[in-house]
């Protein structure tokens, strides 16, 4: 049983470490993601719970912008769901590869600690999720989340329009970071985003379809154009490919750790 | 009539988690059928896609800035930057031109 303790707790330090530099990533995105945030009318303390409890960056930009433009509760759990599809997917991978004894406490404890790159982290640490590291991870990076989303609120004010406007599209710098490097290795997915963009312009310009809200024409793009990639160009590997995704950008992060722990030093 | 902003962002809390949980609850075994694998294997690039143009010219003061600033990310992450310094490559393209603009 102390052996147990110990593997545990040093587990937890091991994600606490790794949970540090990815922190420090989304204290700087969850800025931008504050900035919006302000603009959409939420106090600093208003963002900081909601980052704290949804750390989810596409997710709460389209709720933050939804409450905006006073979208109903329906509306927000639809897009919700949508815009977080994926985590239901890196669910499945998690499950998956947890021993079959796991309780179902520990895979829903685990469930919740999803995001990008914690799924990223969790599955390139060994294959085989291990809770406690996980946990570390999470609870280090996700109050850099909530304060740099209140510090964004809060500063985005006070900072000159030039560097706000510069700031602002850290988030949008984010979501390109995590779609080229899959478009790269799959042309379906390149095809898919150029698809994206394109319809996405489209909408702007369109009669009757401009009018529709922005959470709107999101999900019927979406929806649209992933069921007609998804007959197109099925997968029928997708999860080996996500994992292999996952453990080159985090291989790619910790390299970069690497070099800031020893310029550190 | 606005709803109250605590319950929203409760609802949106709530929401995102059981995104997280679901999986967790309902998988007994791996999932087969082809059609909602592929379409969940899309439905992530997509959505980001679409949140991000024309969202990101429209974002910054100038946007030919906001337009530049994508292309130097689409560019930095093909060349395998990552997360972070795509993100602030993005910044400084948009912080540079819109000071010489």
């Amino acid at each position: 049983m102390a052996e147990l303790k110990e593997s545990r707790s040093k587990l937890y330090i091991e994600g606490v470490k790794a949970g540090f530099p990815i922190g420090l990533g989304y204290f700087a995105v969850a800025f931008s993601l504050g900035i919006a945030a302000r603009d959409y009318g939420f106090t600093a303390f208003q963002g900081f719970i909601s980052s704290l409890f949804t750390y989810a960056s596409a997710g709460q930009y389209i709720g933050f912008s939804l409450y905006a433009a006073n979208g109903t509760l329906l509306t927000l759990i639809l897009l919700t769901a949508i815009t977080n599809l994926r985590y239901i997917l890196m669910g499945f991978a998690l499950n998956q590869r947890m021993p079959a004894g796991t309780s179902l406490g520990t895979r829903m404890l685990v469930g919740t600690c999803i995001t990008d790159e914690i799924f990223s982290v969790t599955i390139a640490r060994s294959g085989i999720p291990t809770p406690w590291y996980t946990f570390g991870a999470l609870l280090t990076a996700a109050p850099m989340w909530a304060a740099g989303t209140a510090v964004g609120i809060s500063m985005g004010s006070i900072l000159p329009d030039r560097i706000v406007s510069a700031l602002s599209v850290a988030l949008f710098g984010m979501f390109i970071a995590s779609i080229i490097p899959p478009a790269k290795k799959d042309r379906a997915v390149a095809l898919a985003i150029a698809v994206s963009f394109a319809c996405s312009l489209a909408c702007e310009y369109i009669p009757f379809v401009k009018d529709l809200s922005q959470g709107t024409r999101l999900t019927i793009l979406a929806i649209g154009i992933s069921a007609l990639f998804a007959l197109l160009f099925p997968r029928a590997d997708e999860e080996d490919k996500m994992l292999e995704e996952a453990e080159g950008v985090t291989s790619g992060e910790s390299n970069e750790t690497d070099g800031e722990v020893r310029n550190e030093g | 009539m606005k709803v109250n902003i605590y319950l929203y962002i409760f609802v949106m809390a709530f929401a995102t988690w059981c995104m997280r949980v679901i999986p967790s609850l309902i998988m007994k075994k791996p999932i087969e059928n082809c059609f909602a694998k592929s379409f969940l294997y899309y439905v992530p690039y997509v959505t980001l896609a679409i949140m991000t143009f024309p969202a990101i010219v429209q974002a910054t003061d100038q946007p030919l800035a906001g337009a530049a600033a994508l292309v130097a990310g689409i560019v930095a992450a093909w060349f395998g930057a990552n997360l972070f310094s795509v993100a602030s490559i993005c910044c400084v393209t948009v912080l540079i031109l819109e000071f010489l603009l």
